[in-house]
């Protein structure tokens, strides 16, 4: 019998899965692939403070650091974020597949039983405790647990089963691709978002610079919106762009964009990352999220385990804590998602031209809304009443 | 006639879009590789997500 077994090998699971080991848990993190961190679902972009809060910066997984993010209107108004002096990275564009194996072997490291290529299939309560019915390389088998955390993505299997989550709407999710391309010309200080309902419906298209002039170009739409799949819009903005440079990678993924979700956990369950929907509803980054509720997710499971309460009263000690530190930006960011959805190209524009050349100098998305609002009087009111 | 999903294997790019939008347990992401089972209604929401155009609906 386990104390936690965790579905999932991401920066979630991981995390979860180390925090949960170091406490002296005993902990079997699962993975269904077999190989950790393959294939790729992930723009890779997070910022510094987000990642330095809980791992230790390893050059190995860096692919490149920038020290701001150029936005682009549609008609190519450009509203530069940035750090003024070099050396003050506020940004990261990592290397996934280097990065998640680093984090599954931290967990190993921690003493917690590492699996691949074991998939969840159901679970059962039975007495307090859940038996855990896995495939584990093509065989059945079945393990109690006390704890089960599901970290299994967007497409969570537990949190489905355990009616934690519902299904994702098409204005709940954006659908993306990208392509890791050589050759790309850009200067490799920023990252780089394209809006516009033509171009990207819905969502953005991005280039995130990964290093010897390497990048990752990409998109993101929303289905509710787009008349076509992300490739296709993908296809378009590079030729509109003229992005020059081969084509070394493909790479498909799914955000959720639904808000913040009321409770993510039930009784002995727990849902972290992309599973309990914690991406950003405006900018689609999740790994630093996903990184802290997995952190905290393990540390509820050992007092849990201390305590011998897995209730779902318990657990929502750990509603508490994700959203009291993430929670609430995602509510607040889900509502100007909406509010941002409604504007077409032309206000875009101009909101765009009414801040730029403007010296912002944090990268975050309320940065943005206060220079908006300082240019535009008009628009207090409104942002006000809906983040009420 | 009844509809149902159907993937392209030389599209699919295993991304689980498919299965974060499928209201009916119909598709699961095994390892890399996505299964559709007999639950699929031919509802439609998976092919107007998949961002490869990777799915389509079949007669049955």
């Amino acid at each position: 019998m386990f104390d936690v077994i965790v579905v999932g090998a991401g920066p979630a699971g991981s995390m979860a899965a180390k925090t949960c080991a170091e406490n002296g848990l005993k902990v079997l993190l699962i993975e269904k692939r077999q190989e950790i961190g393959t294939p790729v679902r992930c723009a890779e972009g997070i910022s510094k403070q987000g990642l330095k809060r809980f791992v230790e910066i390893d050059r190995k997984w860096i692919a490149a650091e920038v020290i701001g993010a150029k936005i682009y209107a549609p008609d190519g108004t450009e509203i530069t974020m940035a750090e003024e002096m070099a050396g003050n990275e506020v940004g990261f564009v990592l290397e996934r597949k280097i990065f998640d194996r680093h984090l599954a072997r931290l967990a190993a490291k921690a003493g917690a039983e590492v699996i691949v290529k074991t998939a969840f299939i159901s679970f059962e309560r039975r007495d307090g405790r859940l038996k855990v019915k896995m495939r584990r390389m093509g065989e059945e088998w079945e393990v109690e647990t006390k704890i089960l955390i599901g970290a299994d993505g967007v497409e969570s299997k537990v949190g489905r089963m355990a009616g934690i989550i519902r299904t994702l709407r098409k204005s709940e999710i954006e659908s993306c691709a990208q392509y890791l391309m050589s050759n790309v010309e850009i200067d490799e200080n920023y990252t780089y978002f394209y809006l516009g309902n033509e171009l990207a419906p819905g969502g953005y298209a991005w280039i995130f610079p990964k290093g010897n002039k390497c990048a990752n170009v990409g998109i993101g739409v929303l289905p509710s919106k787009a008349k076509a799949n992300a490739k296709y819009y993908l296809d378009k903005f590079i030729e509109k762009f003229g992005i020059e440079g081969k084509i070394v990678e493909l790479v498909c993924g799914a955000v959720p964009v639904y808000g913040e979700i009321e409770t993510a956990v039930s009784d002995n369950i727990m849902l972290a990352g992309d599973a309990a929907y914690h991406s950003d509803p405006i900018t689609g980054g999740g790994i630093a999220n996903a990184l802290c509720a997995g952190y905290y997710a393990g540390k509820v499971a050992y007092e849990a385990v201390k305590k011998n309460d897995f209730s779902a009263g318990f657990l929502r000690k750990y509603d508490e804590l994700w959203k009291s530190d993430f929670g609430w930006k995602l509510r607040r960011n889900k509502k100007l998602q909406e509010f941002f959805l409604k504007l077409d190209d032309q206000t875009l524009n101009s909101l765009a031209k009414s801040i730029s050349g403007r010296n912002i100098k944090e990268m975050s998305v309320q940065a943005i809304i206060v220079e908006l609002l300082k240019s535009n009087p008009h628009l207090v009111d409104l942002i006000k009443n809906l983040l009420i | 006639m009844a509809r149902k999903a159907v993937v392209n294997r030389g599209k699919c790019a295993y991304c689980g879009a498919c299965v974060a939008v499928c209201d009916f347990f119909a598709l699961e992401l095994v390892e890399t590789y996505l299964e559709i089972n007999e639950n699929c209604n031919g509802c439609s929401i998976c092919v107007k997500v998949c961002p490869m155009g990777a799915l389509s609906l079949v007669e049955v």
